[in-house]
This record gives structure tokens, C-alpha cells and sequence, in this order.
């Protein structure tokens, strides 16, 4: 099983770091998870938002590997290409020119042993901030990606019935042929086999329609989705460094009554390697609050460049989907106008 | 509609030709202008009144006997008909008068004037569907079932939905006993039957004259033994070109008939779904803008605003394309079966009158009994060319009469599918203009 899809990514910049303004790569999906990976250690611990990659569907990878003509697998091949070029276009970033590329496996197990021990950790602590600002947003986050999860299963349903109404227009058409050839009326026969040809073409509008339900509208949803999830990572790292900041304090704290103890014992030698230890925590105490803080600043401004994006985001996509809708109509209408003098001309 | 257009054309024409070519452009122009506001303005109305069910047209036309469905009470499983009738006919006992009427008297019409073998040369009108509102019974139970999972105005809204559907499909049922009804009072023969009188005048409960049960048996019987007679009768030699052709053509139609109405149900049933949709899209948004605090409040609003009236008009086309397109099928689905019963009782006939002869033959073989024979010979010879000819004549009509009520009803669909086309288009682009300058 060696066959794998690369995809063709081409950027043009006026960024000083890039050697060309215009050059395109090859990339496979491993290194798009790569990237991913590299970028999320990194700055994810500055309090960043990273959008995370599509999932990989080990799946409709197998299908297309066999090699079946199916539409699933052109459906499938459809959104990789469509949601890979998001996660370039969401930062401005160090493109690095070779990523180490991972296989899934590896990395996914661990995540998922990482993502178990988050989820423990998260129910033991619970921030007790001074900043309200930060539970708000964490708590409309939640709320918001619950909404957008409803709305993307309602928008699939939609999907799938367009695509059932698509089947069975066609069907409708062609047995409506039928029935124009075996009538024996030659302006009706006309007319009914024109009526097949209308609803033909109105086959093929509700599927161009669907697709654009499904790439532009569910994917959108399916998108903010996981960048939500991607926020509420980064309000957990928030959290975890305070985590470290009052462990720290709390691991200072400890020192300082081991010091006084020995203090009251008498014991100088060991009374000057805990004065050192004593330092280097109190070093590491305001180390780990201004890491905190820091991150709090980090994830504010980040928060708020989100929400602007999303804004503009949502906004030109649901444009767009209008547009498509409303092209359909106006076809729609031709269609019809179109065969409506073949129904008068019926004797 | 397009009794409107001849008249327009007629009006136009005749300017023409008196007047010269460039006052007679702006003129035709002006016509035309004029003809498509009137359309515009009369579908409007035609959609906004009662959808009329016109799979017959030319009904309803002779006033000496006018009949019609006024009203219809629906409790439970059973529909109750008002059957209004007003006539000039003499052989009623008075001139205006309504009686009520049930499903099942309907089929006892039907049944009755089938098995009259004086009209066995007539295509008689198909008996009405029993009325059928299991498919809204069962959307209202999953309404039911999905209750907490829906928001309370969503949950209004598919309760309206559903209303609707049930008053669509009562409509639908009011309006197809009708038909039967009207078909009856305008067709020559069938309009003086003793029986309809009787179903149209009788004011107790008919349900004394309804067949019972053994009857119904008997039927079921009747039914089997008739197809087996139809396998025999169809190896039988046709003497007539016309039937023969007729025979070839009704059979083929009507198999792709009932073919195209399986279909255009399906992909109805696709368009309400679809409909369906809206409703939660539109509730869903409406609950992520409640929430919502950021510019993107106004814009999800905005959106299950327009999601809530394109979902109107997508109910709007699925009934529409049910009323002009399923219905039009389904019923002449029935129709041409009771043109084939027609065909069926004819192919008796001449069987009998071969057989008829055949026994002729052996009696003057015999020598016996050879005057009945002969008597039972012309008798069957007489009923068969009755049939021959009167069936030559109803199918002809009937051979026309689809053919209009095709026509009317594909340019009315045709006509509907673009008005709502339109629609939605004005709807589309009324939010991305909203969209785009805020």
C-alpha cells in the first residue's frame, strides 16, 4: 500500500522570508499533519490558535487505493482539496521547506493518551481567575461550537436529501421518456418527451446545489467546528500555565517552612541548599507568572482577531452560498420558460 | 387561460391589419404587455382560490344537472361528503338539495354501475381513492416522538407544516369525489342512471343498499376469474383494426403510466423533505443568533429569516408539482384502467359470439336446436357490435379528453415552477444585498 495523494499547493507572497514571489510544492496529507504538529508544539504553548487539519478518513484513503470509480471516493478526494488550502490561509506563518512527516498511527495513539489525561486533568482544576472576561468567552465558546454542531447536522440532512431528490428526479425523467414515446398524440409525445429533458436538467441543478450545500455551507460549519475545539485548546493552555504557576508557588511554599524547620533544627549546611532551592523556585514562581500572563495577553488578542475572522469568514461564505442558490433559480426559470411553448403547442 | 390568449390573438390580428408597421409593433406590444400581466394576475388568483383539481376539463358545464362537494367533515378514519345538487331535470323531486354522503356510497355507485350491463360499452369513471392520511398520521407521530428535541417556535412550525399537509390531502380527497361525481352528471348516458338518482337524492343512509359482506367476497372472486378470462381473452383475434390498436396502445400506456406516478410520488415526497429541512435550518440559526454576541448576530437572524420564507415556497412547489403532475398521473392511471375494463368487457362479447357460433355450427351439425342457436347467435352478434361502437366512441373522446387535460396541466405546472422560481429569486437576492451592505 504504497499509493498516497499529493496535492499541488501554490502560494504568492510579498513576505521578505520567502526566497520567490510565486512557487508551488507538492505536499502529501502527512505533511500537512506535520506541519500541524510542529506548529502546535511551538506556539500553542504561547496561547495561539492553530486550526487543526481535516481528519483523515483511513477509509476513503483504502477506496481510493483500490482503486473504485465510486463517487464516494471523488466526493471524498473533493473535500481534502477544498479543506487543505484553510488551514494555509489561516496564518501567516514560516512556511518550513521540508516537514518531517508522520504516520497517523503513531501520532494518533499518543493524542488520544494525551487528549485522555487533559480530559482528566480538566475536571480537578478549576481556574479561579480574577478576569471574568476569560470564563465568558470560554463559556460562549462551548455554547456556540454546541449550536454549530446542530445546525451542521441539519445542513447534512439537507445534503442528503437534496441528493435523494436528485436520484429521484432522474428516475422521474427517464420514465417519463418512456411515457412520451408510447403516447400516441405527436404534440403530447413531444411535450412529455421535453418535460424528461426539463427535469433532466433540473437533476443536474440539484446536484450542483447540493454540492454547494455540502462544500460550502456544511464544510464551513464542519471548519468552525474544530477551530472551536482549537480555541478551547488554547484557554487549557491558559489554564495549565496557571496550573504550573500555583504549583510552583505551592512547591515555594513548601520550601520555605522546610527552611524555617531547619532554621529551628539548626542544620546550616542543609539550611544553604534549601536558601538555594528557595531561590531558584522564587525564580521560577515569577517565571511561571509572567508565562501567565503573557499567555492571558496572547490569548486575548488571538480571541479577538478569531472572532473578526469568523465574522468576515462566515459572512463571504454564506455570500457565496446565496449566490449559488440564486443562480440555480434563475436557471431554474429558464428551464421552465423554455418548455412552457412546447406544453402550448400540445393540440 | 388560453381561451384569453385566442382572444387577445384575434384582437391583435385583426389591428394589424388595418393599421401600418410601426403603430402596429407598439400595439402588438402593448397586447402582449397587457395578455402577460393578465396571466401574471390570474395564476396568482387561480393559486390564491381553491386549487382546482382539472384532471377533466369541460365539466360541470350543463346546468340541467349541477353537482358539487360544498363542504367535508373529517372525523377519525372517516370523511363525510356533502354532496350538493342543483338541477332542472324533472325526474329529481326537487330542484336544489343536498345529501350526506361517506366514502364507501361512492364505491357503491361505482360498483353499481359497472356491473350494469347496459353501460358495459362505456368507460365508466374510476372509482375515487379511499382517502389516505397515513402519510401526515405518521409525519404528526415522529413530530411527536421528536418533541424535546426541538425548540418550541420549530415545533410549531412543523405542527403548521403538518396542518397543512392534512388540509392538502383532504382537498385532494373533497376534490376527487367530485370529479367522479361531475364525470358522471356530464356523460349522456351515465347522468340518467337510476342508481346515481338515487345516490344523489336518497336522504337516509345509504348503507342498507352498500354491498355486504358476502358481496365483497363475491367480488374478490369476480376479480380473480376476470383476469383469468383476460389471459384467455387476449389470445382471441381481433376483427377491428381501431380496437386493436387501441388494445396495444392501452396496455403499453398504462403499465408506463403507473411507472411515471410511483416516481413523481417519490420525488415529492423529496421536494416536502427538503421543505422540512428549511423549518430546522431556519430555528437552528435562529437559536445560534440568540445566542450570539459578535456582528454575526444580525447576519444568522437575517438568514433564518430568509430560510423560514424559502421553505414557504418550497412547500408551495412540492404541492403544486403533487397537484399539477401526481395527480394528473394517478388519476389517468385509473382512468385508462377502466378504459381497459371496457376493452376487457368488449373481447367478452366477441368470445361469447364466437363461442355463439361454434355452437351454431355443431346444431346445424345435429340438427337440434338449431332456431335458439341462431337466436342466441344474433343476440350475441347485436350486444358485441353495440359495444364495438359505443366503445369506439368513448375512446375516442377519452383519447381527447387526456389530451387536454395534459396540456392544461403541464402549462400550469410549467407556469407555477417559474413563478416560484422568480420567487425565491427576488427572496435570494433581497438578503445578499442586505448581506452586502451591512
Amino acid at each position: 500500500m504504497n499509493a498516497y495523494m499529493a496535492y499541488k499547493v501554490s502560494t504568492r507572497t510579498t513576505l521578505p522570508m520567502f526566497r520567490n514571489r510565486t512557487f508551488s510544492v507538492w505536499r502529501r496529507f502527512s505533511d500537512f499533519l506535520g506541519l500541524y504538529e510542529k506548529l502546535s508544539v511551538k506556539h500553542s504553548l504561547n496561547g495561539c490558535i492553530i486550526p487543526p487539519p481535516p481528519e483523515k478518513s483511513v477509509v476513503g484513503m483504502t477506496k481510493v487505493k483500490v482503486g473504485k470509480d465510486d463517487s464516494s471516493s471523488a466526493d471524498f478526494v473533493e473535500r481534502r482539496r477544498h479543506l487543505l488550502p484553510l488551514l494555509y490561509s489561516d496564518f501567516a506563518c514560516t512556511l518550513p521547506r521540508a516537514v518531517g512527516t508522520h504516520t497517523l498511527s503513531g501520532a494518533g495513539f499518543l493524542k488520544m493518551i494525551n487528549r485522555a489525561s487533559d480530559a482528566v486533568s480538566k475536571m480537578t482544576i478549576k481556574i479561579s481567575d480574577s478576569d471574568a472576561w476569560f470564563d465568558n468567552k470560554l463559556q460562549e465558546v462551548e455554547s456556540e461550537e454546541l449550536q454549530l454542531r446542530k445546525l451542521h447536522a441539519v445542513v447534512d440532512s439537507l445534503v442528503n436529501h437534496r441528493k435523494e431528490l436528485c436520484g429521484n428526479t432522474a428516475v422521474f425523467a427517464k420514465s417519463m421518456a418512456m411515457l412520451g414515446n408510447s403516447e400516441d398524440n405527436t404534440a403530447l409525445s413531444r411535450a412529455l418527451s421535453q418535460l424528461a429533458e426539463v427535469e433532466d436538467k433540473m437533476e443536474t441543478l440539484h446536484q450542483e446545489q447540493a454540492a454547494s450545500d455540502f462544500f460550502i455551507l456544511a464544510e464551513l460549519l464542519a471548519d468552525y467546528i474544530r477551530l472551536l475545539g482549537a480555541v478551547r485548546g488554547c484557554f487549557e493552555q491558559r489554564m495549565k500555565t496557571w496550573q504550573r504557576w500555583q504549583e510552583a508557588q505551592s512547591t515555594l511554599q513548601k520550601k520555605r517552612e522546610v527552611e524555617a524547620k531547619l532554621l529551628w533544627a539548626n542544620k546550616p549546611d542543609k539550611l544553604q541548599q534549601a536558601k538555594e532551592e528557595i531561590t531558584e523556585w522564587e525564580g521560577k514562581v515569577t517565571q511561571y507568572e509572567r508565562d501567565f500572563d503573557r499567555i492571558s495577553v496572547t490569548v486575548r488578542k488571538e480571541f479577538l482577531r478569531f472572532e473578526k475572522e469568523k465574522s468576515k469568514d462566515f459572512k463571504s461564505q454564506i455570500v457565496k452560498y446565496l449566490e449559488s442558490l440564486l443562480q440555480s433559480q434563475q436557471r431554474h426559470v429558464k428551464f421552465w420558460e423554455a418548455f412552457l411553448p412546447e406544453a402550448k403547442a400540445i393540440a | 387561460m388560453y381561451l384569453l390568449w385566442d382572444s387577445w390573438c384575434g384582437v391583435c390580428f385583426q389591428k394589424l391589419a388595418n393599421i401600418d408597421l410601426q403603430h402596429t409593433i407598439c400595439t402588438f406590444l402593448l397586447y402582449i404587455y397587457i395578455f402577460y400581466i393578465t396571466i401574471m394576475t390570474s395564476t396568482i388568483d387561480d393559486s390564491d382560490k381553491e386549487k382546482a383539481l382539472s384532471v377533466s376539463v369541460d365539466l360541470n358545464n350543463d346546468t340541467s344537472l349541477l353537482i358539487d362537494i360544498p363542504d367535508a367533515l373529517c372525523e377519525r378514519d372517516k370523511v363525510k361528503f356533502t354532496v350538493h345538487t342543483k338541477t332542472t331535470l324533472s325526474s329529481f323531486q326537487k330542484p336544489d338539495f343536498s345529501v350526506p354522503r361517506q366514502h364507501e356510497d361512492f364505491i357503491w355507485l361505482h360498483d353499481a354501475l359497472v356491473e350494469t350491463e347496459d353501460y358495459a360499452g362505456l368507460i365508466i369513471p374510476p372509482a375515487p381513492p379511499k382517502p389516505d392520511f397515513e402519510s401526515p398520521r405518521e409525519k404528526m407521530h415522529k413530530l411527536g416522538e421528536g418533541e424535546a428535541t426541538m425548540t418550541k417556535e420549530e415545533y410549531t412550525k412543523m405542527k403548521q407544516e403538518l396542518e397543512a399537509e392534512y388540509l392538502a390531502v383532504f382537498k385532494k380527497t373533497v376534490q376527487v369525489h367530485e370529479v367522479f361525481l361531475q364525470r358522471l352528471s356530464s356523460h349522456p348516458v351515465l347522468s340518467k342512471d337510476r342508481n346515481f338518482q338515487i345516490f344523489l337524492e336518497y336522504d337516509q343512509d345509504l348503507s342498507v343498499r352498500r354491498k355486504n359482506a358476502k358481496e365483497t367476497f363475491g367480488s374478490f372472486f369476480k376479480n380473480m376469474v376476470k383476469s383469468a378470462d383476460e389471459v384467455i381473452i387476449s389470445g382471441i383475434k381481433e376483427v377491428d383494426d381501431f380496437f386493436e390498436q387501441e388494445k396495444t396502445f392501452l396496455l403499453d400506456y398504462s403499465s408506463k403510466i403507473k411507472d411515471s406516478t410511483a416516481r413523481a410520488e417519490k420525488m415529492t415526497r423529496s421536494h416536502k423533505n427538503i421543505a422540512d429541512d428549511y423549518i430546522h435550518i431556519s430555528s437552528t440559526l435562529s437559536s445560534v443568533s440568540v445566542d450570539d454576541n459578535t456582528a454575526l448576530k444580525k447576519h444568522f437572524e437575517k438568514l433564518s429569516d430568509l430560510f423560514e420564507k424559502l421553505r414557504k415556497v418550497e412547500g408551495r412547489v412540492a404541492s403544486d408539482q403533487e397537484l399539477k403532475l401526481t395527480e394528473l398521473l394517478r388519476y389517468y392511471m385509473r382512468d385508462i384502467q377502466a378504459a381497459k375494463d371496457l376493452l376487457y368487457r368488449r373481447a367478452r362479447t366477441l368470445a361469447d359470439y364466437e363461442n355463439s357460433n361454434k355452437a351454431l355450427g355443431k346444431a346445424r351439425l345435429k340438427s337440434k336446436d338449431v332456431a335458439a342457436a341462431e337466436e342466441q347467435q344474433q343476440q350475441c352478434l347485436q350486444r358485441f357490435n353495440k359495444l364495438s361502437e359505443s366503445g369506439k366512441r368513448e375512446l375516442t373522446s377519452f383519447k381527447g379528453r387526456r389530451v387536454v387535460a395534459f396540456r392544461k396541466n403541464l402549462i400550469e405546472m410549467a407556469e407555477l415552477e417559474i413563478k416560484h422560481a422568480k420567487n425565491n429569486m427576488s427572496l435570494l437576492q433581497d438578503c445578499i444585498e442586505l448581506f452586502k451592505s451591512s
